[in-house]
């Protein structure tokens, strides 16, 4: 494995890429078997989107009010939090308590901007 | 790139043979899963015997199922965004194989041991969200739009406390490889009891319900289904798909929610292995793939008993109770795990 040219690290992904295009592999394959035995006869009608038994009716990409956009811009936050949290997560003892409360700062501050979030009443269904 | 096909012929040997039995295994798993929960499970739950015809007991349903889903005619309507309608299924099925390639099943049966292990699952697992959205958005159909929302929605809502719900084990463990997570609870042992090793069950019992929470939520699993409620989104982000793309989604649900259940017995119920001195290390190389998969179907089993037993939650409920109840708690959950590690 040494003089290989690619580096274990590298190789351990490329595994983990080859399984996962096995999706659409298998996905191609259950497509291509499909295409063996299924019919194909064209109607105008089947080709309609369908919203309950009526012609469609407006923009098929129909605006709605998001009721909770926000939350995605809140996910943001916290996933940036989880990023960080990970690393102190496989070296809490390593860094003891000064690195402990150095999380809880970080922590604390999120969970201020999510009691902020509460308090303005983002979080409600308005 | 010729050198690399060419030089590492052992390499691609292995690698041809672990995603061969890896495919195996998450399609075994998952039509098993299928049979024991969706068809039978349910309908004894209901008073009804559930498919009886097909194989005995009704057991080659599913291989009928997969003939009848077969001969449906392909369909894309005509406003629909083709290419993105199209990959959409194969997306989320792709993001459902990446999850399950670090999770062990023995003390060499992992197709690759990655460093960043359960950090790897998690992002894997959030990709089936962008196959979702583009499927609701391609679709061009007003319910499958809203479908598609409402689902990145949920799973990004419920994405959090998933995350931060692991948090807690791999502060104990000090490691995100799940081969470590699975050593660290076969050779752990409970105020130097040794017993039954020691699973994270019992010190993360707050995170593994967090966990189970979150996975319902993350599968669009009932209560959590309103991305596909077909009392008011006739099948959400599904509306358009017909024949054999439908039915990619539908399996790559319930394989999820196998990776998902194995996931969390590797986290939490100890994975592959048995205690340290249960078994030798030899057995474990034939009993650890077994051991695993009951651990994994039987936690399905605890997902799809709460599916068929409890009603579905509002939009804003399901918002509510991941958003005030399940981080807050999770992160409860970091901070008293990180002074205990600490302390102790």
């Amino acid at each position: 494995m040494a003089s290989s040219p690619l580096s274990d690290f590298l190789r351990s992904y490329l595994t983990a890429a080859i399984f996962g295009s096995l999706g659409f592999i298998l996905v191609g394959l259950l497509l291509f078997l499909s295409y063996l035995v299924r019919p194909n006869r064209h109607q105008a009608q089947k080709y309609l989107s369908y919203e309950s038994g009526v012609d469609p009716v407006g923009s098929l990409w129909s605006q709605s009010q998001i009721r909770y956009y926000i939350f995605a811009l809140l996910f943001v936050m916290f996933d940036v939090e989880a990023v960080f949290i990970f690393p102190w997560a496989t070296r809490v003892e390593a860094y003891g308590v000064f690195g402990l409360v150095e999380m809880f700062v970080f922590i604390g501050v999120l969970l201020l901007g999510l009691v902020y979030a509460w308090r303005k009443g983002v979080l409600k269904w308005a | 790139m010729t050198t690399v096909l060419a030089a590492d012929w052992a390499y691609w040997q292995e690698t041809l043979v672990k995603v061969g039995l890896g495919l195996v295994a998450v399609l075994l798993l998952t039509g098993a899963v299928v049979y024991m929960y969706l068809f039978k499970f349910v309908s004894f739950m209901q008073s009804r015997l559930g498919p009886m015809e097909a194989g005995p007991y009704g057991s080659m349903q599913l291989l009928a199922e997969v003939g009848k889903w077969l001969q449906k005619e392909d369909i894309f309507t005509e406003n629909s965004d083709r290419i993105v309608f199209g990959l959409a299924p194969a997306i989320v099925m792709s993001s459902t194989f990446l999850m399950f390639v670090v999770i062990p099943a023995g003390p060499n049966a992992v197709i690759s041991d990655l460093g960043t292990g359960i950090y790897y699952v998690l992002a894997m697992s959030s990709i089936a969200t962008i196959g979702i959205l583009s499927a609701g958005w391609a679709s061009a159909n007003k319910y499958s739009l809203m479908g598609g929302l409402r689902a990145a929605g949920q799973l990004i809502a419920y994405e959090l406390p998933l995350v931060l719900a692991v948090v807690g084990v791999v502060i104990q463990v000090g490691s995100l490889n799940l081969q470590d997570i699975v050593h660290a609870q076969s050779d752990g042992a409970i105020f130097g009891w040794s017993g039954i090793g020691n699973p994270f069950i019992l010190t993360q019992f707050v995170g593994f319900l967090i966990f189970l929470i979150a996975v319902q939520a993350e599968l669009t699993q009932s209560p959590f289904d309103m991305p596909i409620a077909e009392s008011e989104l006739v099948g959400g982000y599904q509306v358009e798909y017909t024949g054999i793309r439908f039915l990619v989604f539908f399996i790559a649900e319930f394989a999820t929610a196998v990776g998902f259940a194995a996931v969390a017995s590797t986290l939490f119920l100890g994975g592959w292995a048995l205690p340290a001195d249960w078994a030798s290390a030899s057995t474990m190389h034939w009993l650890g793939p077994i051991v695993i998969s009951a651990k994994a179907v039987l936690l399905v089993g605890v997902v799809f008993w709460v599916r068929f037993s409890l009603p579905r939650f509002r939009e804003d409920q399901l918002q509510q109770l991941a958003w005030k109840f399940l981080i807050p708690v999770a992160l409860l959950n970091i901070v008293v795990t990180g002074i205990l590690k600490v302390a102790f």
